[in-house]
């Protein structure tokens, strides 16, 4: 199991500045993806060419930081060949671990670059021992990141049962739904997260000013509509206002952001082998303000041990940065669920 | 083309299920899926009582499959998800895995297995690795399209027979946090089982009024059935084996005789479908199947080939 001292901030990067931002503050592992339909991220002017990557690579490794590729959505029959040139690519650049959802990718990786480092995505849904050590045996992963659906000690549960490291979410946007099993935003828009890699997409979206407000809608559905004292959001199917029985309310999740600095030396004690910044859709900016954050915040709780809290300065950095403006544990707090 | 019966994804009274299950033993489908597959707070059926439910229906010459619970997540999850794999043991009924950790356990007792809808097949590749794993039959995630489908029937495992999800509101998505109990201001913990007040699942509806999806605790659902009922003889000469349909509160006997006598020939497509209409939940649509937003309904192939 890894000691604390070796618990490692894993942050994003949806380009080339903002790797550049995560490896400057402080992150020991960036993880990215490419520009296609082969990672959860797949945004417009979003992710890496050829060219970037290299150069991300080559930035990160002479500071001897860690490069991680997300190549974590399902590839299907007919563009099988997309993946795994993907992976071939991943294993010629050089990057320290690949990320993947699907079983078999996983084997074909494991048998065409037996030295690649493999670790589980959220995207592979795995919520219990079990299906971790599915993997583990099957495919030699060596990590599993947990969907953001466990309480604290259920992780922990997890932790004791299994070889795998484990890393899970610290902060930034919250999915509600478990990752890789949701196809909320396919039934809305076309656009599917386990397939395209992403969710409620921009070319879905239509904002409109009307008499009642301001209307976001998704593929016409309307997801939200904001009066003129309140602020206007994205909208992400989940986290609009909906009717239930006559009461208007976020009725799935408010926009919000998870961020569990609170529990960090939990986390260390536990053996969480790696914390993961959600956000590589978001500025070099957003990257930089995280990133220094989580580096202080790691450095002061494996110095305090026990006596560690969060600083005020801290909190309020991250929640100018949040979804909302506000935050949340999650389903690590239990009364959450 | 032969009919399975889905688990039942809501929460009802014991007795309520019971009946249900007693119907279904004279409702002309073949296959019959058991078990609580959404949330495991929801207790009024025990495990001896799903039992019984497919001890009777073995005896009416149903086959019965139990399901796993889709998300796992605590020790007392996978106590019962070890007991359901050493039901599968015994041969007598079928066990379909929907978490990687259920195929985990079924593999390692030898045990061979249905690959349920939430295990995301979605190319050959994966699905020759579940069946070297003991996978006899898999169900398509029902996001995935006839063109998808199409492209993984050309790399089938031999012996491996595919479920199309077919007839019922779409299981969209799972969360750790419960809905249902969320709109009444009420922790999971203490749910007070609230889903109980809600047998086809609870609506939820745009702020102009357009029913959108539907609340079932954990799990969240299209508000539309999705009904490919004209696309089954297609699908049957694709190579698919069965079409799941999945339980509404009333009228499902109705539904399955309809989807029975259309596929036996007598009943055309237009009858079937609007015969349907009366008894369905909602408006249907059928988009994933055509690659479309789920919700969409292609209507000029809706009724007919």
């Amino acid at each position: 199991m890894p000691a604390a001292h070796t618990m490692e901030l894993v942050c994003p990067a949806g380009s080339l500045p903002a790797l550049k931002s995560a490896v400057d503050n402080g992150a020991d592992c960036v993880y990215l993806g490419f520009r296609d339909e082969t990672n959860a991220r797949n945004f417009n002017g979003l992710n890496f060419d050829d060219a970037a990557m290299k150069e991300g690579i080559r930035y990160a490794h002479e500071r001897k930081k860690k490069v991680l590729l997300a190549l974590n959505t399902y590839p299907q029959s007919e563009n099988w060949q997309r993946w795994t040139k993907a992976v071939d690519r991943a294993a010629d650049y050089g990057v320290d671990a690949i990320i993947l959802a699907d079983p078999g990718l996983m084997a074909y990786a494991r048998d065409t670059h037996p030295d690649l480092r493999l670790h589980l995505s959220v995207q592979g849904s795995a919520t219990n021992y079990e299906a971790i050590n599915f993997y583990v045996e099957h495919f030699g992963i060596q990590r599993a990141v947990l969907p953001r659906v466990l309480s604290l000690a259920q992780v922990e549960q997890v932790i004791a049962n299994t070889r795998a490291e484990i890393e899970v979410f610290g902060f930034g946007g919250l999915c509600v739904m478990v990752e890789g099993r949701c196809s909320l935003s396919a039934y809305a828009t076309g656009t599917s997260p386990n397939c395209d890699g992403a969710c409620s997409p921009a070319k879905s979206v239509r904002w409109e000013q009307t008499a009642q407000g301001m209307e976001t809608r998704l593929n016409g559905i309307l997801i939200d509509r904001f009066g003129d004292d309140e602020r206007t959001g994205y909208p992400t199917l989940c986290k609009g206002r909906f009717d239930v029985e006559g009461e208007t309310y976020y009725a799935i999740e408010e926009p919000t952001s998870l961020n569990t600095l609170d529990m960090l030396p939990q986390l260390m004690a536990m053996g969480v082998a790696a914390i993961k910044i959600e956000g590589r859709q978001r500025s070099p900016a957003y990257v930089t303000q995280v990133t220094k954050v989580w580096r202080a915040a790691m450095d002061a709780a494996r110095r305090e041990g026990e006596k560690f809290a969060p600083r005020a300065a801290w909190m309020s950095e991250l929640n100018k940065v949040s979804e909302g403006q506000s935050h949340t544990l999650g389903a690590y707090y239990r009364p959450w669920k | 083309m032969r009919l399975a019966l889905g688990p039942l994804l809501y929460y009802w009274p014991r007795q309520m299920t019971m009946d249900f299950y007693a119907a279904m033993a004279l409702a002309p489908v073949d296959v019959v899926y058991l078990g609580e597959t959404v949330c495991s707070r929801r207790h009024e059926m025990r495990l001896s009582d799903w039992f019984e439910a497919a001890e009777n229906l073995l005896s009416a010459g149903k086959e019965v499959v139990l399901s796993s619970q889709a998300l796992l997540e605590s020790e007392s999850d996978l106590k019962t998800l070890r007991r359901l794999v050493e039901t599968g043991k015994e041969g007598r009924v079928g066990v379909e895995a929907n978490d990687m950790g259920a195929v985990r356990l079924l593999e390692a007792a030898g045990v061979p297995f249905v690959a349920g809808p939430t295990l995301n097949i979605f190319n050959g590749h994966t699905l020759k690795l579940l069946a070297g794993m003991g996978a006899t039959r898999w169900v398509m995630a029902p996001e995935m399209s006839r063109e998808q489908l199409a492209s993984i029937l050309a790399e089938m495992p031999e012996g491996m027979e595919t479920e199309i999800f077919a007839y019922g509101r779409l299981p969209l998505a799972w969360s750790a946090r419960c809905f249902t109990a969320r709109h009444f201001n009420l922790q999971k913990d203490a749910c007070e089982f609230r889903c109980l007040a809600y047998p086809d699942g609870l609506a939820l509806s745009t702020r102009e009024g357009e029913p959108f999806l539907t609340l079932n605790g954990i799990q969240t659902q299209s508000s539309k059935v999705y009904n490919l009922l004209p696309e089954l003889p297609g699908m049957a000469k694709m190579g698919v084996a069965l079409a799941r349909l999945s339980p509404q509160s009333e009228h499902m006997s109705e539904a399955i005789a309809l989807f029975r006598d259309f596929l036996d020939g007598k009943l055309q497509p237009e009858a079937a479908w609007e015969s349907l209409g009366a008894v369905q939940l909602a408006a249907p649509c059928n988009g994933f199947w055509y690659g479309k937003p789920g919700l969409d309904l292609v209507e000029n192939l809706a009724k007919g080939e």
